[in-house]
């Protein structure tokens, strides 16, 4: 048994899954953000593996597109820390049950 | 099945530490060791793209997220919790809705996963591919390139106005800091 599609493949599902969990118990914001990264990164993981892969695919486009991935989600991260940060600043936390308003 | 090749014998403690990460990032209580165990994570995936031949990617995904996006992260979570409250700083809510969702989630992704049948060549051998994504970047993928550096710009912008502190009303701000040491 070699290595193929499949073993890439579920090391992506299972990212995501954790990911997913994470996105959907965590009650700090800076965690959740977390648990994105992890999403990215399963997606990217998949892009790849299907680059290297897949019958019909396209490998240079499959190493081209994760680089996007990764520029969104260093977008998204700093984005998203700031605004974490800044919500920090008006309200003394960043428990997610706590905030629920976008204003003061 | 007796012959487990090379390949596979590098591949399972790579993606073992991989998976291992996002779980400690899904179950831990504290969040610093959450932050170290996303550094796995991130870790794992650079050994996972290495292993893919995939080399520029692991390049860029260690300098973009193990230097970047984690320390970004490590700032953040040291800059919102008290240290006294760090122990119990990653409270959990809806674990068993959550638990359900996630068994299910993977159950169908697995089920796709092993149920379909994949269109697969064998791959050939991995080339070294910094050279050819720097010509498509400037090449068939110029526009898309040039909008992810705007929007790179804009992020970078947005997150510096975001987070800075408001000076135009200074007494509430004093005020916050000071109930808060």
């Amino acid at each position: 048994m070699s290595l193929g599609l499949p073993h890439f493949l579920t090391v992506s599902a299972l990212l995501f899954a954790l990911g997913f969990f994470t996105v959907l118990t965590r009650k700090n914001a800076v965690a959740i953000l977390m648990g994105v990264e992890i999403i990215i990164n399963a997606a990217n993981l998949n892009f790849v593996a299907f680059a290297r892969y897949g019958a019909f695919a396209n490998t240079l486009a499959g190493n081209v597109i994760p680089v996007f991935g990764i520029m969104v989600a260093a977008a998204e991260a700093a984005v998203g820390l700031a605004i974490v940060l800044s919500i920090f600043h008006n309200w003394r936390s960043i428990d997610t049950e706590v905030i629920t308003s976008l204003r003061e | 099945m007796a012959d487990v090749s090379p390949s596979l014998l590098v591949f399972a403690p790579v993606a073992l530490f991989t998976v291992a990460g996002a779980a400690g990032v899904a179950f831990s209580r504290n969040l610093v060791y959450a932050a170290f165990s996303l550094l796995a994570c991130f870790a794992g995936m650079v050994g996972l793209f290495g292993i893919l031949g995939a080399d520029f990617l692991a390049i860029v995904q260690l300098m973009v997220y193990v230097g970047g996006i984690l320390v970004l992260i490590l700032f953040a979570v040291m800059m919102t919790n008290k240290i006294s409250e760090v122990r119990r700083s990653n409270p959990a809510t809806n674990l068993v809705l959550g638990g359900t969702l996630l068994i299910t989630l993977l159950l169908v992704l697995f089920g796709v996963i092993f149920g379909f049948d994949w269109q697969t060549r064998p791959p050939g051998p991995a080339v070294p591919t910094a050279d050819l994504i720097g010509e498509a970047f400037l090449g068939p993928y110029l526009l898309p390139f040039e909008i992810a550096g705007f929007m790179l710009l804009a992020a970078l912008l947005a997150a510096v106005v975001v987070a800075r502190k408001e000076i135009k009303d200074e007494e509430e701000p004093v005020k916050r800091e000071g109930g808060a040491a």
